[in-house]
């Protein structure tokens, strides 16, 4: 019998000959991250459970992204405890304003395909998109890795998603997880791995495949995982030679296969308050909108501000409307400066945010008020998520939230493209 | 921990995700007990006021969904909620909360049979709740897990291991 991308994954890592769902076993952690949000109460974990030396410090990366830059005097706490933690335990991977963490680890190759990684945040799953076993997990766990470099798991049962054919215009992955979302439901895909593959797949680039695995956590998967290739090895900087074993068998066992015609995507939305909420823009057109947002470990790459660009250049984006765009690292942030891309978004009015989590989770940024309406590319459309609960949020890819702000209200953002 | 226990129930409904149990812009207070009194504030700010210690949620399915914030189970247990009754809890939650010491049961009918203010009381000896008369089954908890629910969670463990 054959085994699955995610079960190849975790023989890889624990030397094992075989596995089988819901076996429990210790992984060996390849790299964790923490952010600034968690870090004081992971070192307060680590003092309290009797360590002093982390198992590590070169496999431990910090970034600070929730809290930059700071809203509140108590913000800086968090960055001066994780500084001095850092310092004290010689971790040297500390990114105090480079971008949102979920982007800057496998942009900058702290995570590469076939490794077992954890992150105090749920949005963890990211990672899956490059071939690797990642997902979140809370800071007392995190705590006990830091001392002890391992960490139980369930093998987890896979949901498979075969997509095949060509996307038509308009329709991005986004569109494809979201479907995917109101067809299994936000616990779905609970305490499974899903994983994504087929020649659509095959198609999108690692940033397309970023936001797939990125959102698995919202039908409640522990990952969301895509076969890595030649893309993902050029993106990862690795010899692909070395990672073979990193595909599904052919004969592997799988909970459950849903087979998908790409052709019948459209261009869809999650209305408020839920990720499962799913409706076709066409079924919304015309639904008044006060502030669009693109930005997040979702959707704030390169490409999602290309497309967002396409739309709104030589335009201005409609009066009384917001659109708050957040590139989701530095590095996005300079090259999409240097293509041109922000100075198009600026002059058509959208405000810029440095690249950070800040409206996303709601903390700042944008943050809105009782009866507002947000169009949104981030993950979460929850009661309250980026500021009043009496606000509403509809969660959309970026080519629909930036035709949406060009006329305040929800359109089809076919006609732009 | 007490074999059997009493307590009021709270009902929550389905799919009540962690930005609900806690919402973000209160996770950089101090302490948990700072933020205890902003539970479920978006969705019922009066709750926290409300509960008193030993009190039982009864809630749907996906309890705890969302991010991977631990404050969401160490603000319940700081609560002294006695233990959540949902019909099913996301992932990541589950293991915050075991971490924690906060207990959790499943079942999948409680919720559709109980009004908020009831009495429920848990056996688990013999893995059932009770409403007056009726009975739900709960599934067992693995020895292991009820031990370290009952030291408190993760840290005691951890402690123990390294002769603290």
């Amino acid at each position: 019998m054959g085994y699955t991308l995610t079960e190849k994954i975790i023989m890889r890592n624990t030397k094992k000959s075989s596995v089988t769902p819901g076996e429990l076993l210790n992984v060996n952690v390849d790299r964790v991250m923490v952010h600034d949000i968690f870090a004081p109460f992971v070192v307060e974990k680590f003092r309290e459970m009797g360590f002093e030396k982390v198992w590590n410090p070169d496999k431990i990366v910090f970034v600070y992204d929730h809290l930059v830059p700071t809203s509140f005097i108590e913000d800086f706490r968090h960055h001066k405890i994780a500084d001095a933690f850092a310092a004290e335990q010689h971790i040297k991977a500390v990114h105090r304003a480079d971008g949102v963490c979920h982007q800057l680890m496998p942009e900058l190759r702290y995570v590469v395909p076939g490794q077992v990684v954890f992150g105090t945040d749920s949005h963890t799953t990211t990672y899956g998109a490059i071939g690797s076993f990642s997902t979140g997990i809370g800071y007392t766990e995190m705590a006990a890795i830091f001392g002890t470099g391992q960490l139980w798991i369930k093998v987890p049962p896979t949901l498979k998603f075969t997509i095949n054919g060509e996307l038509p215009k308009g329709v991005y992955s986004k569109d494809i997880i979201l479907r995917i979302l109101g067809d299994i439901g936000a616990d779905g895909g609970t305490y499974k791995a899903l994983e994504f593959g087929g020649s659509t797949i095959k198609g999108l680039s690692i940033s397309s495949r970023m936001t797939l695995s990125n959102m698995a956590v919202e039908a409640g998967a522990k990952v969301g995982v895509i076969e890595p290739d030649e893309k993902t090895f050029a993106f990862s900087g690795v010899e692909g030679s070395q990672f073979q074993d990193l595909k599904s068998d052919p004969d592997a066992s799988y909970e459950k296969v849903f087979n998908y015609d790409a052709s019948t995507f459209k261009p869809v939305v999650a209305c408020p308050s839920n990720v499962d909420n799913i409706s076709d823009v066409e079924a919304l057109l015309g639904t008044k909108i006060d502030q669009g947002f693109i930005g997040s470990c979702t959707n704030g790459r390169f490409e999602d501000l290309e497309v967002a660009a396409k739309i709104l250049k030589g335009r201005k984006i409609a009066p009384f409307t917001k659109l708050i765009v957040t590139p989701a690292s530095r590095s996005i942030y300079a090259e999409a400066a240097k293509a041109g891309i922000i100075g198009i978004l600026v002059e058509a009015g959208a405000i810029m945010n440095p690249p950070a989590c800040g409206l996303c989770c709601g903390r700042s940024g944008g943050i809105v008020s009782d009866g507002e309406r947000v169009i949104a590319t981030n993950n979460r459309n929850f009661l309250g998520r980026m500021g009043s609960p009496k606000s509403e949020i509809f969660l959309a890819s970026p080519a629909t939230v930036a035709a949406a702000a060009l006329e305040g209200k929800i359109v089809d953002p076919r006609k732009y493209l | 921990m007490k074999e059997a226990f009493k307590g009021r129930v709270w009902k929550l409904g389905d799919d009540i995700d962690t930005d609900i149990i806690i919402p973000t812009q209160f996770l950089a207070l101090k302490t948990v007990e700072d933020m205890k009194k902003y539970a479920f504030n978006p969705l019922r700010p009066e709750l926290a006021a409300q509960i008193q210690p030993g009190d039982i949620i009864v809630a749907g399915k996906n309890f705890g969904c969302g991010s991977s914030r631990e404050q969401a189970p160490e603000i319940l247990a700081a609560l002294k909620i006695s233990c959540i009754i949902a019909k099913s809890y996301a992932r990541i939650f589950y293991r915050n909360a075991f971490n924690n010491g906060l207990l959790l049961l499943e079942n999948s009918e409680l919720y559709d049979c109980c009004s908020e203010g009831d009495h429920v009381s848990v056996h688990l000896e013999s893995s059932q709740v009770l409403l007056g008369e009726k009975s739900f089954e709960v599934a067992s908890i693995p020895t292991d897990l009820l031990q370290m629910v009952e030291a408190g969670g993760l840290v005691p463990f951890m402690r123990k291991r390294n002769g603290k």
